[in-house]
């Protein structure tokens, strides 16, 4: 899956989004339950601000240093007897990948769930070369056989999907027999799965953090799969975001916590596994060999810009678990492998405003993303500066809408004009109105009356009544 | 006590109620109203549009205009929010910066100056019935403003705040966002009148007038029994 999904242009991706009823109300289910969680978790910390205050200061620190400590972890995971490859772009990611896996002369691939390898479109890479690539995170698993069906969410990848759904998709590719109860399907997608493992050749996985000092990267999930990836394939491939590397144990502590509890509501997942290097010679298990690839694929050039700070994202989802626009749209509205306000702000960086320049709009600027991320990253004022450098840079806002606000400037900057603009305005406004109320508007305020009652203008201004209540103040 | 009133252009043009309530409750409460009459709009729709450039010349206007208040008050949590983003708008900017500062440490929305500045939890208000209240977002997530609209609503006599469900998410006003992304709005507004319209109060009270227009315009088209209020009116109310 490459980083865009779909063919549809924004409006009908919109469109399909909110007349799917069961995408709706499973999305809307699966945000109620993970807000209460979130937030019980979080009180349970008794300190959450300073946690977040924490988080956001390891997270600048590494990127203001970004350089020094991914110099420092690949020097670590070589000493380690480990290979690391930096890769600027997707395709040179692929490349190496690749070549790698051909070298070992390498057919089965499984795979744990990582968001970035759905971004550089990995699995399409390696299946042009002949591979057989499998995707064992139950979320990913069920997309797969679904005819590569996009995901949805960044954390739950099958989001979008009840469990009825789940049962005729099982029921029409895998030959299922049993109901929807979730312990039936699980119990049969492990039966399939475990005999993949044991053939599988080549392991993949994302990283959730890697640790500069000690070369190790770490995995966090609740299914137990990635630690099959990892241990039972000869050869292991580590796939990161340039930007996700810690200092040290500490500092992967922390975020760890954020994480777990943000993502999910819980203390910590059911594995949180770390790993350093392939298996060493005193050990008894692991990889026999071990690549670490670096992904930038236009990360470096968000770094010293205003954007700066969406790199600081651990991907909890917590944003998008907040997200009245996500709430009514799904994940697929976005076009984007990564949706709701993180997708809405790193979309356009990664992919260009020319697929993505209606994301910074799509959000009331609410702000229950920027008080929900763990890391303190202002989402909604990223969709604001988005939205300047299209107006400003991009030239892609409408001339209608520019010249509106050419006059707003003009108009509200002067009180004079503005003074008259709403003295004139019940008047301009008569014809569309009826009593209080307008319900058929023109111009802009059709796609609110399409809805929505409208308030007719006030015939007496507020300003007109305060002045006359001076005078007669003053009469008397 | 002398308060310099910032009326905001919605409530100046479509909710002069709104404004006359908040002058009335003010002086009730010993102030004296100032409004001074070359108060233009703060700038947000041009500002929250990307057009930061547009909009910089009516907040010259806003600042100019309240640079000598003592006090600046507006019945808008978002309105209210947008004086205390001026600071940032202006950062580095030697002739405004300074003064956007300033203007910004003394603006307050009305529940939180009454609350906060007079220091007083009853306005001595009544109004019979029950009442859903919506936490407008940016009066609770950008200018912090949480408990003191509740603190006043619990001294009204008569009047009973039923728990929203889902008071958490927005109205789907946004501003132009309403127009701009207007199926998403309504998808939002209409979620938000379905679970007023379940907790079965009288009164939908809100403390900002984007919000109540938006959410009251949605229950007039749906033709529910539910009058909207702004928090203002229900001050005034006795
Ligand atoms: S932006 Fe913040 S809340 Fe959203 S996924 Fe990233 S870290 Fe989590």
């Amino acid at each position: 899956m490459p980083m865009k999904i779909g063919t549809e242009n924004f409006k009908e991706r919109v469109d399909s989004g909110i007349q799917n009823d069961f995408m709706r109300a499973a999305v809307s289910g699966a945000q109620e339950r993970l807000h209460g969680r979130r937030l019980a978790a979080a009180e349970e910390l008794g300190n959450w601000e300073e946690w977040r205050s924490h988080g956001e200061e390891i997270r600048q620190h590494v990127l203001e240093n970004l350089d020094y400590y991914l110099d420092q972890l690949a020097e670590n995971v070589v000493k380690l007897g480990g290979h690391v490859f930096f890769a600027e772009t997707a395709e040179d990611a692929n490349t190496y990948i690749k070549e790698v896996i051909q070298k070992k002369n390498g057919k089965k691939v499984v795979k744990s769930k990582s968001m970035v390898t759905e971004e550089i479109n990995l699995n399409a890479a390696l299946e042009e070369v002949g591979c057989e690539v499998l995707e064992t995170d139950l979320g990913e698993y069920i997309l797969q056989i679904d005819e590569h069906d996009p995901p949805s969410h960044i954390v739950a990848p099958a989001l979008h999907k009840n469990k009825e759904q789940i049962r005729d998709v099982f029921k029409e590719k895998l030959g299922y027999t049993k109901t929807e109860n979730p312990d039936e399907l699980t119990a049969h997608v492990r039966e399939i799965l475990r005999e993949k493992f044991l053939h599988a050749d080549i392991g993949i996985t994302g990283c959730n953090f890697a640790v500069a000092e000690t070369g190790s990267i770490s995995l966090v999930t609740n299914e137990g799969n990635a630690d099959l990836v990892t241990s039972l394939p000869k050869t292991q491939i580590t796939v990161m975001g340039m930007e996700r590397v810690v200092p040290t144990y500490e500092e992967l502590e922390v975020l760890v916590s954020l994480l777990t509890r943000s993502a999910v509501g819980q203390r910590l997942t059911s594995y949180i596994t770390v790993l350093t290097g392939p298996k060493q010679v005193h050990e008894v298990d692991g990889p026999e060999e071990f690549h670490l690839v670096i992904v930038d694929n236009g990360r470096s050039k968000i770094l010293g810009t205003e954007f700066q700070s969406v790199l600081q994202c651990i991907r909890c989802a917590a944003c998008v678990n907040v997200c009245p626009v996500y709430r009514h749209v799904g994940g697929h509205a976005y076009g984007s492998i990564y949706s709701g306000p993180i997708g809405a702000v790193l979309s356009p960086l990664l992919g260009g405003y020319e697929d993505y320049k209606e994301l910074p709009y799509a959000s009331s600027l609410c702000a229950a993303c920027t008080d929900a991320c763990p890391v303190k990253i202002p989402l909604h004022e990223l969709l604001l500066r988005h939205r300047q450098v299209i107006v400003e840079k991009e030239g892609k806002a409408p001339i209608s809408e520019k010249l509106a606000m050419k006059a707003f400037g003009l108009g509200a900057a002067s009180p004079m004009l503005y003074k008259f603009g709403s003295k004139i305005a019940p008047s301009a406004m008569s014809p569309f109105t009826t009593g209080t109320s307008i319900s058929k508007g023109p111009g802009p305020l059709k796609a609110w009356t399409e809805s929505r009652e409208f308030p007719a203008p006030n015939k007496e201004r507020f300003r007109d009544w305060f002045k006359s209540r001076d005078k007669e103040g003053e009469k008397s | 006590m002398k308060v310099t009133l910032f009326s905001t252009c919605l409530v100046d043009m479509f909710q002069s109620n709104v404004g006359k309530a908040t002058v009335e409750v003010l002086e009730r409460l010993g102030c004296v109203i100032d409004f001074p009459e070359s108060q233009v709009c703060c700038g947000q729709p041009a500002y929250n549009s990307g057009y930061v450039n547009e909009a910089k010349e009516p907040m010259k206007r806003m600042i100019e205009t309240f640079k000598d208040a003592e006090y600046i008050v507006t019945p808008s949590g978002s309105c209210a929010a947008m004086f205390k983003e001026y600071p940032h708008v202006f950062k580095g900017d030697e002739k405004w910066e300074q003064k956007a500062i300033s203007i910004a440490e003394r603006t307050y929305e009305l529940s939180q100056f009454i609350v906060d500045v007079l220091k007083i939890e009853d306005v001595g208000a009544r109004l019979e019935g029950t009442a859903a209240y919506h936490t407008s977002c940016h009066m609770t997530r950008l200018l912090h403003v949480t408990d003191a609209p509740f603190t006043l609503l619990k001294h009204v006599k008569g009047l009973e705040v039923v728990p929203l469900p889902g008071a958490h998410n927005c109205c789907g006003f946004g501003g132009t966002f309403s127009v701009k992304m207007g199926q998403i709005s309504e998808q939002m507004v209409d979620e938000k009148v379905m679970s007023i319209s379940g907790t079965k109060a009288d009164y939908l009270i809100g403390g900002d007038a984007g919000c109540l227009i938006n959410i009251g315009g949605r229950i007039e088209r749906k033709g529910m029994p539910i009058k909207s209020m702004h928090l203002a009116e229900v001050l005034n109310s006795r």
